[in-house]
Order: C-alpha cells, then sequence, then structure tokens
C-alpha cells in the first residue's frame, strides 16, 4: 500500500479536532478553536476540503447567525467561511448548499463594520466564482438597496459591492434591477475613489451596465464626477500609462456607450480615443486575453460604421497584427493552451469580418495578407464552434466582394468547407453559412458550378422548411441566385426539388423577406420563353393563382412590382401568354394597375401588356383587337403623356405595335 | 514691376501689426520701399518681410513663438538647448533650389518644373533631433497636394541629397503621398499607410529609445515604419510637383495626434523598468548600502540625534564621533544664523590651525560676516543694540536644512552702473550713508506704517523630528511678511525674509531691524571698521597669493551693499538672503570634515550627482531613454 494512503486518517484526525472544537461549551474556547482553524486553513486546500467533509461550515454558520455569539466571533467564522470559499469550486458548491449566501446576507444587517466587510469579503468571492447561481443575488428583494447603502461605509464594502454587482450583472433584468435602485448615482463618485481597485470595479460595473443598454447608456453621458463629464472620466481612464485592465475596461464602457446610440460614433472620445486604444489591446505585447477582448470589443464597436472600420484598418498595422493571432500553436498537450488558441483565432476572424463588412479596399487588404483564405477554410471545420462561427461570419463579410468572389474564393474552394459546414450545424452556424452561400451562388461566381454539382439543392429547399425565417430568406434567396438564367434542367430540378406545394406555402409566408425572394425566384424561373412556357404547362394554373391571390392581397408596392414582372414575364411566353389573354379578371387587374399612382407599378404593369400585343408572334391581332376593346390604347394613349420619361417610352413602344 | 503686389504686401502688414502707432508707420514705410526696390522676387520678399516682423515684434508671431518654447520645454524637459537645438523650423540653407519657404520658414512650396523625379526637391529642419528628446514628434499639414501630390515626409541626415525625395537615398526616410509607401534608404517602396492629400496632417514620430519611427494621419498612428535608425535625423519634407505646399507644425501648434499620452507610455515604462531592476541575490548588500547613505548623509549635516536613533534602529556604524558631530554642528547652526564672527572664532578654537591652512575659506567667511553685520545679525553689531543677543539663534531650526539640490541660486547682478563705483565704492559709502540713513528710516517707517501685515502675520512652524533630539527647536514662530514658496528647501519650511527679528523682539524692534546694521551708530562704525580690516586682508592675500577674482568680486559685491539708500531691495541684495549663508557653511562643513579625514561630501549627494551626470551623459551618447529617467521625477 502507498504510504500517502496511511496519511489521510491522520490529516482528519487534526482536522475533526479543529471541527469537535467548534461544540466546546465555553465560547472563549470556541473563540480560540475558530481562530486557530482560520490559522489551519490559510493557503491548504487539502484542510479546507476536510473541514467541509467533517461539516465544519453548518456549526460556522449556526455560530455567525448566533446574536448570542460575540462579535469577534461572528467576524472569525465569517473570515474562515471566506477562506474556505478560496479553495476549489466544489468547496463553493458546497457552502452555496449550505445557504451560506443567505446566512451571509443577513448578517450585513448588522451594524458592525468590521463583520460587513467580511461577511461581504465571503460573499464576493462565492459569487464570483462560475459555479454560484447570480440569481441568489436578487432573490431577496431588499438586498440589492442594502447593499447600495451600504457602499458608503467604507473602502473595502466600495470594492467588494462593486465586485459584486460587476459579476453578477448578467442579463437586461439584472441591468434594469441595478439601475432602478441607483447603481449609477451610488457607483459614479467610486470611479475617482483613492483606492485603485475601488475605481477599477467601479469601472468594471458600469461596463456591464451600459452593455447593449441604451437606458444605462444615455443616463451615464450625462452624469458628472466631480465636475467632469464621465464619458472624459473614461477617457483619462484609457490614458496609456494606466493600467491596461483600466484601459481595456473605459474603452468597453465607452464602446457599450456608443453602440448604444448614446454616444456618435464621430465622437473624438471615440474616433481618436477609444478605437486607438482597442486597437493597441490588439497588439502582442498584450496577454492573450486581452487580445481577445480588445478585438471582440474592437470588432463590435465598429460593426455598424464604414468610417471606423476605414480608421481602423489603417490603424497601427492591424490587419497584419491580427495575423499573429494565428501563430498560436494550435495543437498542445495543455487544454487552457487549445482554448487561448480557439479564444484568439475566433476574436480575430471576427475582428476582420467587422473589418470587411463594408470596404472593398478593406476586403482586399484582408484576403492578401498571409495565409488569410487558408486560415478561413481551415477555420470552417474547426473543432470548436466557436472558431467555426467567426471564420464563416468573416467568410460572409468577404463574399461580398464581387471581386473576392471571382478570385480568391474560387482559388481557394471555399465552398467545399462550406458546403460541409452547412451539414448539421447548429442554427446560428447555418444563419451564416447559407448567407454565404447565397454570395457564393451570385451568377458571376465561379463557385456557382461546383457547388450546384455537389447537390446543394435538397439542401437548400430543406432550409426553407426551416422555423427560423433568417434560414428560411437564405434558402430561397440562394435558390433565387441559383435559377438566374440557369439551364432548363437546373430550373426543373429546383420546382422538382422544392415542389409546388412548398413554393406556394412560401409565397404566404408571413416575411416578406422570404415573399420577396419566393416571388424573385419565381421570376428567375420564368425567364427565356421556352423555360417560361415549359414551366407554365405543367404549373400555369397554381402559379396565376398565387399571382391572382397577392395582386388581391394587402401587400407593399414591392411586393406588388416584383408579382406585375412575372406577370409580364409569363406574358412573354409563347403559349403561356393564353393564361392571361383568357383571364379576363387578369386582364382588369393589370389595367387598374396601369392606372395606378406608383409609376413602378404602371411600368410593370405596361411591360405586361406590352409583351402581349408583341407585333411579331402568332396570334399578336387577335390578343391587340381584344385589348383594344377592353379600353386598353386609351390608357396607352394616356401614359404617352406621363411625366415618368421611362414609362412614356414604354407605352409610345406598345402604342407603335398597333401602328405597324 | 508688379503693382498689385507692392498694395498687398503693406496692408497684411499692418494687420499683423499693431503694438505702437510709430514704429507701425516706420515699418510700414520701410516695407513698402522694399517692396518697391525688390518687388519682383517674390520669394525674397516673403522672407524679408517675415525679417522685418521679427524685428519689429510682430505680437502674433511673439506668442507662437511662446507657445512653441513652453510646448518644447514641456515635451522635451531633458533637452539641453546650449548643447543640442531643437528642430524650430525648416533650413533656408540646407534645402533644394526648387525648394520654396515662407511664413517663418514653416511654409514649404515647390517651385520646379516637376517634370520627373529628377525634379524632386528636399528640405531639412534646421537642426537634427536630439537624442535627450526620448520621443520626438513634428506633424506637416498638407495645404495644397499640387499637380500629382509626389510627396514625402521624413528624415535624413545631414548632407543627404536634396534633389531627391526623402527616402530614397542613404540615412534618408519617407513616407509618401502618391501610393502611401514608406522609403526606407530605397528606391523602392514597402506598402505602408494609406495615401495622404490635399488637407491632411502627417505626423512623424522618432523614439530614440527603440531607434523606430511611426507616422501618423489625422491623429491617427499608423504603426511603425522604420526600425534601426541612424542618430542625428533631420525632420524632411519633399516635393516634386508643381502646386505642392506643405505647413510644418514642429510645436507651434498643438498636433493632432496626443503624442504626450504616447510619451506617458514610455515614461511608465522605463520607470517600471528602472523600479524593477533585478537585484537578485545582493539584496542584503542594497540594504546595507542604502542605511550608509542615509547614516552618512545625518552625520554630514549634524542630525546628531537622527543620526543615532537610526543607527541604534539599523544596526550601523557611525564612524564620526559623537562630540566631533556635535561640535560640527555647533558651528554650522551659528553660520546659518548669521552669527558668522563667532562660527569663526568656535572653529579656530576646535579646530586651530584649520582657517590658517585655508586662507580663501577664511576670506569668504569674512566676507560673510561683514555682510551679516550689514543684516544687522553677526553678534559684533548686534551687541550694540539694546536687546543683547539671545543664546536662541535666529535661524530657525538649524542646521536642520537640507542642502538644496540642483537649485543653483543664479546670483541675479546688475553691474551696469555701480562698475565705476567699485574701486573706491568703499570711501564713497562712508560719506554718502550718513547723510541717507536718515532719509531711509523715515522712508521704512512710513512704509511699515502702511502695510502692518509684515509684522501682524504670524506664522508657527513646528519641527517634530525626534523627541530626544536637542537640535531640532520644536516650535519656533516669527511675524511673517512674506510668504515664501517652499519648494527649494527639502525638509521644512522656512521664512527667511523675517529671520532677521527672530528674537522676542516686539513690533518697533521688527521695523528698525531692517536698518543698515539694526540701526545703530557705533555698530554702523564696527562695521566700517571691519570692512577696512577685510579690505587689508584681501590686500594681504594679494600680496601672499597674487591676484584672485573671485576674492575681488566677493567683496565688490559685499561693499556695494552700502551704495544703496536700502540694501535689502537693490540689484546686490540677494548677498542678504539667508539662503545665501548656506554655500559658506556647507563650505565650511566640508572643510572641518577633509581635516578630520572624513569625505567632504556626504555619499548620498555624490550617488544623486553621479546619477544626474549619467543621465546627462546618456543624452549625448544618444540613449534616448535618459528623457524620462530624470533624476528630478524620483525626487519629492
Amino acid at each position: 500500500m502507498p504510504c500517502w494512503y496511511s496519511e489521510i486518517p491522520l490529516f482528519t484526525a487534526t482536522s475533526r479536532h479543529y471541527v469537535d472544537r467548534l461544540f466546546d461549551p465555553d465560547p472563549q474556547n470556541v473563540l480560540q478553536g475558530v481562530i486557530d482553524m482560520k490559522n489551519a486553513v490559510i493557503g491548504n486546500n487539502r484542510q479546507k476540503a476536510n473541514l467541509i467533509v467533517l461539516g465544519a461550515v453548518p456549526r460556522l454558520l449556526y455560530l455567525l447567525q448566533q446574536s448570542s455569539s460575540s462579535l469577534e466571533l461572528r467576524t472569525e467564522c465569517a473570515v474562515v467561511l471566506g477562506s474556505l470559499a478560496m479553495g476549489t469550486e466544489n468547496n463553493i458548491k458546497s457552502l452555496v448548499d449550505c445557504h451560506i449566501i443567505p446566512a451571509l446576507l443577513q448578517g450585513l444587517l448588522c451594524s458592525d463594520l468590521i463583520f460587513i466587510e467580511a461577511c461581504l469579503r465571503c460573499l464576493r468571492t462565492v459569487f464570483i466564482s462560475p459555479v454560484t447561481p447570480v440569481q441568489l443575488l436578487y432573490t431577496d428583494p431588499t438586498v440589492i438597496p442594502h447593499l447600495m447603502s451600504l457602499l458608503s461605509r467604507s473602502q473595502h464594502t466600495q470594492e467588494y459591492i462593486t465586485q459584486i454587482f460587476a459579476h453578477c450583472c448578467k442579463t437586461p433584468e439584472h441591468q434594469t434591477v441595478l439601475f432602478n435602485h441607483g447603481a449609477i448615482q451610488n457607483i459614479a463618485p467610486l470611479l475617482i475613489s483613492p483606492s485603485f481597485k475601488v475605481r477599477m470595479q467601479a469601472l468594471k460595473c458600469f461596463s456591464v451596465l451600459a452593455y447593449e443598454n441604451a437606458q444605462v447608456s444615455m443616463t451615464l453621458v450625462n452624469v458628472l464626477v466631480d465636475g467632469e463629464q464621465l464619458s472624459q472620466v473614461f477617457v483619462r481612464m484609457m490614458q496609456r500609462d494606466k493600467p491596461i485592465e483600466m484601459q481595456l475596461t473605459a474603452a468597453k464602457c465607452l464602446t457599450y456607450m456608443c453602440r448604444a446610440g448614446a454616444i456618435r460614433t464621430d465622437d473624438n472620445c471615440i474616433v481618436l480615443k477609444t478605437l486607438p486604444c482597442l486597437v493597441r489591446m490588439c497588439s502582442k505585447e498584450r496577454l492573450l486575453e486581452e487580445r481577445v477582448e480588445g478585438a471582440e470589443t474592437l470588432a463590435y464597436l465598429m460593426e455598424p460604421d464604414i468610417e471606423l472600420q476605414r480608421i481602423a484598418s489603417v490603424t497601427d498595422h492591424l490587419v497584419s497584427m491580427l495575423a499573429d493571432y494565428f501563430k498560436y500553436p494550435k495543437t498542445s498537450v495543455l487544454d487552457h493552451d487549445l482554448k487561448h488558441a480557439h479564444e484568439l483565432r475566433q476574436a480575430a476572424f471576427k475582428l476582420y469580418a467587422s473589418l470587411g463588412s463594408n470596404d472593398e479596399d478593406i476586403r482586399k487588404k484582408i484576403t492578401e495578407t498571409e495565409n488569410m483564405m487558408d486560415r478561413i477554410v481551415s477555420g470552417l471545420s474547426e473543432s470548436s464552434i466557436k472558431v467555426r462561427l467567426a471564420a464563416v461570419r468573416c467568410l460572409h463579410s468577404l463574399s461580398r466582394s464581387v471581386q473576392q468572389l471571382r478570385t480568391s474564393f474560387h482559388d481557394h474552394a471555399v465552398w467545399k468547407p462550406l458546403m460541409k459546414l452547412l451539414q448539421n450545424a447548429p442554427d446560428e452556424v447555418l444563419v451564416m453559412a447559407s448567407s454565404t452561400l447565397c454570395n457564393l451562388l451570385l451568377e458571376f461566381s465561379p463557385s456557382k458550378e461546383p457547388i450546384l454539382e455537389s447537390g446543394v439543392i435538397e439542401l437548400l429547399c430543406s432550409l426553407t422548411q426551416s422555423d427560423s425565417p433568417a434560414l428560411r430568406v437564405n434558402g430561397i434567396w440562394a435558390l433565387m441566385n441559383m435559377a438566374f438564367q440557369a439551364d432548363q434542367k437546373v430550373k426543373v430540378e429546383i420546382v422538382r426539388a422544392l415542389g409546388t406545394e412548398q413554393l406556394f406555402r412560401l409565397l404566404s409566408d408571413p416575411d416578406t423577406n422570404v415573399l420577396m425572394k419566393t416571388l424573385g425566384l419565381l421570376r428567375n424561373l420564368l425567364s427565356t420563353r421556352p423555360h417560361i412556357d415549359q414551366v407554365m404547362s405543367s404549373h400555369g394554373k397554381q402559379i396565376m393563382q398565387a399571382v391572382t391571390l397577392i395582386l388581391e392581397g394587402e401587400h407593399s408596392i414591392e411586393v406588388k412590382e416584383q408579382t406585375l414582372c412575372i406577370l409580364a414575364n409569363i406574358a412573354d411566353g409563347n403559349t403561356a401568354k393564353e393564361l392571361i389573354m383568357t383571364n379576363d379578371d387578369m386582364l382588369q387587374k393589370i389595367k387598374y394597375y396601369m392606372g395606378h399612382s406608383n409609376v413602378k407599378l404602371q411600368l410593370a404593369a405596361t411591360f405586361c401588356i406590352s409583351n402581349l400585343i408583341w407585333n411579331e408572334e402568332d396570334g399578336s391581332q387577335e390578343r391587340q383587337d381584344k385589348l383594344r376593346d377592353m379600353g386598353f390604347v386609351d390608357i396607352l394613349h394616356k401614359l404617352t403623356q406621363a411625366s415618368d420619361p421611362n414609362l412614356c417610352d414604354r407605352a409610345k413602344t406598345a402604342m407603335q405595335q398597333y401602328l405597324a | 514691376t508688379n503693382p498689385r503686389l507692392c498694395l498687398t504686401a503693406p496692408i497684411e502688414f499692418g494687420v499683423g501689426h499693431v503694438v505702437d502707432g510709430t514704429s507701425l508707420v516706420s515699418a510700414v514705410c520701410t516695407a513698402q520701399g522694399f517692396v518697391f526696390n525688390y518687388s519682383t522676387h517674390t520669394s525674397l520678399l516673403s522672407a524679408d518681410i517675415s525679417a522685418l516682423l521679427l524685428l519689429t515684434g510682430d505680437p502674433a508671431f511673439n506668442y507662437q513663438e511662446h507657445e512653441l518654447n513652453e510646448r518644447l520645454k514641456r515635451l522635451y524637459p531633458a533637452v539641453n538647448e546650449e548643447e543640442t537645438p531643437l528642430p524650430r523650423s525648416w533650413s533656408p540653407k540646407d534645402k533644394y533650389s526648387y525648394i520654396g519657404l515662407s511664413q517663418n520658414n514653416l511654409r514649404v512650396h515647390y517651385k520646379g518644373h516637376g517634370k520627373n523625379h529628377k525634379d524632386a526637391a528636399s528640405v531639412r529642419a534646421t537642426h537634427p533631433i536630439p537624442a535627450a528628446c526620448g520621443i520626438y514628434y513634428f506633424e506637416v499639414k498638407i495645404v495644397s497636394k499640387g499637380r500629382d501630390g509626389y510627396m514625402g515626409i521624413g528624415l535624413s541626415a545631414q548632407g543627404v541629397n536634396m534633389n531627391r525625395l526623402p527616402g530614397w537615398d542613404k540615412h534618408s526616410y519617407g513616407y509618401h503621398g502618391d501610393d502611401g509607401h514608406s522609403f526606407c534608404s530605397s528606391g523602392t517602396g514597402q506598402p505602408y499607410g494609406p495615401t495622404f492629400t490635399t488637407g491632411d496632417v502627417i505626423g512623424c514620430c522618432v523614439n530614440l529609445i527603440n531607434n523606430t519611427c511611426f507616422y501618423t494621419k489625422n491623429g491617427h498612428s499608423l504603426g511603425v515604419a522604420f526600425t534601426d535608425l541612424p542618430p542625428n535625423l533631420y525632420p524632411t519634407v519633399g516635393l516634386q510637383t508643381p502646386g505642392e505646399i506643405v505647413d510644418a507644425n514642429f510645436g507651434q501648434q498643438p498636433f493632432v495626434f496626443d503624442i504626450e499620452d504616447y510619451m506617458s507610455e514610455w515614461r511608465a515604462k522605463i520607470h517600471s523598468m528602472i523600479a524593477r531592476f533585478p537585484i537578485g541575490e545582493r539584496l542584503g548588500d542594497w540594504q546595507s548600502v542604502l542605511q550608509n547613505m542615509v547614516s552618512s548623509y545625518l552625520v554630514h549635516h549634524g542630525y546628531c540625534a537622527t543620526a543615532m536613533a537610526f543607527s541604534r534602529a539599523t544596526e550601523t556604524m557611525i564612524q564620526e564621533d559623537q562630540t566631533s558631530i556635535k561640535n560640527r554642528q555647533r558651528i554650522q547652526k551659528l553660520v546659518l544664523a548669521g552669527r558668522v564672527g563667532e562660527a569663526i572664532d568656535a572653529t579656530q578654537q576646535l579646530y586651530p590651525g584649520l582657517l590658517e591652512h585655508n586662507p580663501n575659506l577664511l576670506f569668504m567667511l569674512k566676507c560673510r560676516q561683514f555682510v551679516e553685520m550689514v543684516n544687522g545679525t553677526d553678534s559684533e553689531v548686534r551687541c550694540f543694540s539694546v536687546h543683547s543677543p539671545k543664546s536662541q539663534d535666529s535661524y530657525p531650526g538649524s542646521p536642520n536644512l537640507s542642502p538644496r539640490h540642483g537649485a543653483t541660486n543664479a546670483h541675479v547682478h546688475n553691474t551696469g552702473n555701480t562698475d565705476t563705483l567699485h574701486t573706491n565704492i568703499f570711501e564713497y559709502a562712508m560719506h554718502a550713508s550718513k547723510a541717507k540713513h536718515i532719509k531711509l528710516n523715515l522712508f521704512t517707517n512710513v512704509v511699515y506704517l502702511h502695510s502692518p501685515e509684515t509684522s501682524s502675520a504670524v506664522d508657527c512652524v513646528f519641527w517634530c523630528v525626534d523627541s530626544d533630539s536637542e537640535m531640532e527647536i520644536e516650535a519656533e514662530h516669527y511675524s511673517n511678511g512674506v510668504t515664501e514658496s517652499s519648494t527649494r528647501i527639502m525638509n521644512g519650511t522656512y521664512k527667511h525674509q523675517e529671520i532677521l527679528q527672530a528674537d522676542d523682539s516686539s513690533v518697533d524692534d521688527s521695523c528698525s531691524s531692517r536698518q543698515l546694521c539694526g540701526g545703530n551708530q557705533a555698530a554702523t562704525e564696527r562695521m566700517i571698521q571691519f570692512g577696512r580690516e577685510l579690505q587689508a586682508l584681501s590686500e594681504q592675500l594679494c600680496r601672499q597669493y597674487g591676484k584672485n577674482a573671485t576674492h575681488k568680486k566677493m567683496l565688490q559685491d559685499a561693499f556695494s551693499l552700502l551704495a544703496y539708500s536700502d540694501p535689502w531691495n537693490c540689484p546686490v541684495g540677494q548677498q542678504l538672503d539667508p539662503m545665501q549663508r548656506e554655500a559658506i557653511c556647507s563650505a565650511l562643513n566640508s572643510a572641518i570634515l577633509e581635516s578630520q579625514n572624513l569625505p567632504k561630501q556626504p555619499p548620498l549627494m555624490l550617488a544623486l550627482g553621479q546619477a544626474t551626470e549619467c543621465v546627462q551623459l546618456m543624452a549625448r551618447v544618444r540613449s534616448g531613454s535618459c528623457s524620462f529617467a530624470r533624476v528630478d521625477n524620483f525626487l519629492h
């Protein structure tokens, strides 16, 4: 038997002795016992675990809560509990299970500052652990106001309470609770506290409070600290001789305030201070965590603003600086190394995505960065979902460039890993990947052909049946792009795979985007005469029904315009024409739209008539006669006087068919 | 000639110049004369006008000059401009002929043909960038990109061909506007940053600590452009096509980029490097060295009780015997109290032969004694006053006054019209003084009546250094007229102005104390007699050791005091400032220590001096970090 085995009883024996002393009838002995226990557990995780196993915690809590205990004893109990909480996550779990939180919160009602500080220190340690449910802070509604009132007691209470708030404010509800209890007014003065720790924790509080919260952000811009605007206080905290943690957190605060609309993106404190500060955080000199946070925050800051993207793209060689994020070893025996590598890569992808989302020159600069496309391609198939998502976001951002689609995207066959990614990925990845696929299926994209051949149609059709509107849009959008100027074979395949039933379901989709793209798909399917006739001969009845429904329904101008365009395409077919000519109701609708107040609709309707009366086709004479009888010539005549030059031209061209 | 030119120039001139009417008129006349004579040469004209403006003191220009000086002093405190002047404008001498300068040599325009790269032209600043800047920065605003915007901004060494853009040749570095490339001593550029054009402000920052350079565009850092830069580079701009105009800002205006923020990062870096300097295993050695430094410093200045307490606490040895320290302390106290005569007696008694071997020191002491007689503080004149001298020292808390570091009190002394008096100043003063004194007394009395705050403001200063110390005076109060800044002194606060009436004298007494020799006739006569003896001593020394210019000057300065009705408010009145006792006090102290075979300077001061000297040496050997490693940063 290995010798260390025999030591365990020894350890537990001494530990048991400590616990036994807590039950001594003489209070003085109990106090001494607790003090000895305190000295024994400092820095000794095994001792801590032993004491917990032996049931010291409930007894300590009992002593702490007893009003008959001396204040000194109660304080020492809180100190020992705080020390136990400093150990492993298991320790914290055991403490929480013993209901330490309500007991300590109750202790805060005592008037003695030393005791309050001991309780707060222990609460702080418990709450900052990831295993503690933050909700426990909010269960009793009197707790937050009481903590706010304790902020004025001492620098220690300030430090611990702000640290608790900073860790326990995770949702918009938490933000609102803290905001409603005066968090801003109570914490703002702490930003100029003489204690660095207090300043730092107060700053962290503001960063979590302002995140995606317009109400907090709007309030923050108007707060004065010692006569100075809060944003200026944050700017001072970003000065380059301040500790990095402080610079980074202050930059986060300003970023969140800016994104929440409280500070303009062209404000000097953003353009000349926050943005350069965040770029500095991405430098190789910073710690890995700082580089990750810096890049993520910067990506978030400039996401909606092209000007910030342009400035960032030339600041301190950011684009090539980010390439260093990929140089952290990918393979390592150590788990945390791997985690760092993942974090770095996903942060870099996110920042590249944000940088390249609008400006063509920046996209070019990114794709020209060393091995960038290879990195994205391998990123798409990484084990970490976070990296995959960020990589596909980056790819999506770059896919908005015609030039990149034609060159680097094709050269690196990015469609292959993208297609692989689309097989059973989580929804958020699917949205990005399918959106990217839409761009890759544009007619000028050389990747369109190989993607078609890979059997993507089934996959896209299945996306259109998704519950997520974003996925439905992307699916139908990709099909629309695919059908544009496609072969007959492809079109037939799309119609077959999608099925008319699904097609018509999409035409009544509650999401306008889906409807628009479906109409777009129909329009693309119904182009070039033989295709029109073929599609209409097999699905004519349903299509005409759908068109009628839409034209009669409550839809936007854009939807109706798209529908009239479909009708115009149908009117261009040889046999398909008859479906309109024989449908007087439809002809009346066309007539109605020719006299509509919206020029776009007038134009589309006129187009349709123009196609019907076109001279060189069989039976044109009969159609012309019928339409004249229905009064279309008078309308056309009127339209030749229209103020819109396009409409006027179109009407004149149509009239000429009668004259020839 | 072009008449438009003649009209516009003087008008602009008149607008800028609003100091006084007559000089304006004459200046305009001169300018007009100039214009008519030379108006065919446009560039000459503008240069000469600006020269004129300089002479007649254009207020806008003076303001800019003031701004520049303030900013440069703040940005580059370690630069000694007497040794290494900072660039302040483009050099009219160090440029290619296609370059035109205007607006105080800050604006550069191209005046060549601009056909191809052979027509490129550059200009360098007046001086190279001193290494002691640590971090140097200048900005260039593109006023106009001209035809093609082939502009280069950068750095070059002395002697690099000016018929080129910066960056194309060895020891030349540039960032070009047309393609945004950086040129590192090569005809082919590297992709570096964005292009720049009209309206952009381009900054160039040289880091002399790591010898790198980065540029900024409209306040945004573009990242490192060059590494391993050689020393002594000049700010340089180059232009190549007609119409190109750029303006430099060497500190005349606030910079667009926040260079001070960048500097603060490097200051913090260097300071933490110093603070974290590894001392490894030798921690114990360092501690004992530091303890010895403190202890020897205390002993040197005679802080006897504090030194003893310190040595007990740190278990260090004190070399010098305690009585010896106390003796020195006593003598120092006397000198600092202005009782120099007594100090001389005490020195002669305690250290026989010391002053005899140091005739220069003795002469200095006697000169000081004379000054103190004028002051009315030396015991030889005080004994004549109604109140006998008290045993209490009139120099408060002496000698726990530490020497001042670095602040060399320049002896402000206007010799303009006293020169002729110097030869026989003494005789002259003797005859003139009596008559003048009556007026002087009247005058001062009136003054005191009208400004009672001189005596009414009573200031209490406490020194509580060590309870068992006998040298520190626990509490001392004396009337305080002038609140003097205490920054010059390290330990405690002193009000030197009022030392003179520091005993229990009444308000009346304080009025009379501002009179020559305390206003006592007998004392004045004693002073005159002492002056003669001093004169004799000087002559004797002169015969014995040859002429001594320092002695002569010292004597003249001392005697000059008598030439003024109010010696305290005269060009040489600074001598009467009790602060002036410190130098002679420390010289005497050093002489005594030296005679006892002890170091004449405390090691702490040696170390401080050495550190200061090292930092200056770093500047000379072009180590830029000296800028942020200043000794004053560590003295509080």
